[in-house]
């Protein structure tokens, strides 16, 4: 599945809420499948600035074999519960892609979905924070590939 | 709805008729009527002061105190009643003690940096409390390193007050010293919504030669501000929080005192002559007051204050505080609800925390139903690790607010922790 492709599956999931409360239940569920990021990578370098809410956010590159190219692995966790949901489409859709594609795909799902609050340039939440830490990281490894 | 017994000049106390009065109150957010509860952030504006503002740009718009052509003269006359609109509102003793800037942050940023040039000396100590703004923290610890003075605090009790017991009024005093040259305090909590004991403090500061700045942020637009009979030196407020239009802050400063402190920005209107080698000061308030103003901004609070000034101020503090006990009472009836912050004197603000439930996620939640509070730290981190917190859900109330919205919020933070639990 292609990042935009993964994108459009998170849109059609979200198009079967029609109010606000079964989509924010939703994401909050998400949130807590969120997969756990390991302990000793939440520190203090680790954490995304700009939030209301603390974010940890983790990558590692996961180098390319002679049978597939190498790619980016996230793991990350928050102390909320709406932020924790929204990293955790994040990773689902950005999750084990190549620098390349995170770099070039422009994130449109979020807006689509109607939680286009969450990206508005306000110091309370810190959602663009992590969308530009997630593409620098794959910046940083664009140079391995 | 309470009524009042003021003089016949001022309007009976009707929420309903105050809130026609804000067309703001009209608007929908996420298709919800809105319900606005960060007033300690930012007031809404009646419609007297959003539109004394656009009249000016529409029919007086012209610099003041510079030309001689009518417009001038007529924006010129249209500032300087504001400036006697808030002298007497806060009861100055003359009009140019009155220095217009563009908000609490800048007058204490102005006090801190004029007064740290008058006074402080290496080793000399300037006093605040544990309950202060960032504004009423960073500019003094600026003061402090520039002069190689010293940065004291005045603790904070369970209960969200001052320990006075730090502060003994006779014998050993550890906070008010004979080094103290300055204390700068709020006269009400941005966070808490605590009532200082300004007053008492201030006399005792007196007694020992400090002067006294306050930050009156959260007081402008509850209290009845007296300057003469708190006795502080310096007094600080924004217009923005007193219904009146961003951008727009007062310093009061006792006349003797704005004298012999130095200019904080040069520039145009704050001087008298200008030599390549040397410039003279403009007589008080002008001095202070470098640029071109914010005319418009001006105009605006003063007809804020004006409409303000039309009701009564008491019914106004006791229609907030019925809305505070309400608010209380029910948010307290929630599992796991602490309110930070209770101090018996207190405004419309309240502050909780709920067991289990981040105030990011519950300021969004409230968000889609409406309801507009404050989440986070409130540029008052030390004050939050004072409580052990990282933020609190803060509401708090205007005159224009009623009991019903805040049942519509006890009734929106309910969902909100049933669907985070």
């Amino acid at each position: 599945m292609t990042l935009t492709q993964a994108q459009q599956e998170v849109v059609d999931e979200f198009a079967m809420f029609t109010d606000w409360q079964d989509r924010y239940e939703h994401l909050i569920e998400l949130g807590k499948d969120l997969p756990l990021i390991a302990p000793e990578k939440k520190t203090e370098e680790n954490i995304v600035r700009g939030c209301q809410s603390r974010v940890w956010l983790n990558a590692e590159y996961r180098a390319s074999t002679p049978l597939s190219a190498g790619t980016v692995h996230f793991t990350a966790d928050s102390d909320a519960m709406i932020t924790k949901g929204l990293i955790a489409l994040l990773v689902r859709v950005l999750n084990d892609r190549t620098p390349q594609e995170i770099l070039e795909t422009p994130l449109t799902f979020i807006d689509t979905i109607g939680l286009r609050e969450h990206l508005s340039p306000n110091r309370s939440n810190g959602l663009s924070a992590m969308m530009d830490q997630m593409k620098r990281y794959a910046l940083a490894y664009s140079s391995k590939t | 709805m309470s009524t009042s017994t003021s003089p016949a000049v001022q309007r009976t106390f009707d929420v309903e008729e105050i809130r026609a009065q804000f067309p703001i109150l009209k608007e929908l957010v996420h298709g919800k009527p809105l319900v606005y509860f960060d007033n300690a952030a930012t007031s809404q504006k009646p419609r007297r002061a959003i539109k004394a503002e656009s009249t000016y740009y529409a029919t007086i718009n012209a610099n003041v105190h510079r030309g001689v052509h009518t417009l001038s003269t007529k924006a010129t006359e249209a500032q300087e009643a504001a400036r006697e609109t808030v002298r007497a509102h806060i009861n100055a003793q003359h009009a140019h003690e009155i220095i217009f800037t563009c908000g609490t942050t800048a007058s204490i940023n102005l006090a801190a940096t004029s007064l740290g040039q008058l006074l402080l000396k290496k080793g000399d100590e300037v006093v605040i409390s544990g309950m202060e703004h960032h504004s009423n923290i960073v500019p003094w610890q600026l003061a402090c390193e520039r002069h190689g003075a010293v940065l004291k605090v005045i603790p904070i009790t369970d209960s969200g007050e001052w320990d006075m017991s730090a502060i003994p009024a006779r014998g050993r005093n550890d906070i008010l010293t004979d080094k103290t040259r300055i204390l700068a305090i709020s006269h009400v909590s941005n966070t808490l919504g605590t009532i200082n004991p300004a007053k008492k403090l201030i006399a005792q500061a007196k007694k020992k030669g400090i002067i006294t700045v306050v930050d009156g942020a959260q007081a402008a637009p509850h209290l009845k501000i007296d300057v003469q009979d708190l006795g502080c030196d310096l007094y600080a407020f924004s217009g923005h929080k007193a219904y009146g239009p961003t951008g727009t802050g007062v310093l009061y400063g006792r006349e003797e005192l704005l004298e012999r402190m130095p200019p904080w920005q040069g520039g145009g209107e704050m001087i008298d002559t200008v030599t390549l080698e040397k410039s003279t000061w403009a007589k008080l308030p002008f001095k202070f007051e470098a640029g071109t103003p914010h005319i418009a901004g001006i105009i605006g609070l003063g007809e804020a204050i004006r409409w303000m000034q039309d009701y009564d101020l008491d019914a106004m503090a006791a229609h907030e505080r019925t809305l505070l006990e309400h608010a209380t009472k029910e948010l307290l009836a929630i599992d796991g609800l602490r309110i930070i912050g209770t101090a018996k004197e207190k405004v419309g603000v309240i502050s909780f925390v709920i067991d289990g439930v981040h105030h990011y996620d519950l300021g969004t939640l409230l968000d889609q139903q409406g309801i507009a509070v404050r989440t986070g730290h409130h540029c008052t981190q030390p004050l939050m690790d004072r409580f052990g917190v990282s933020g609190t859900t803060r509401a708090s109330f205007a005159c224009f607010n009623t009991i019903a919205e805040v049942d519509a919020m006890v009734a929106g933070v309910k969902k909100g922790v049933k669907m985070l639990r």
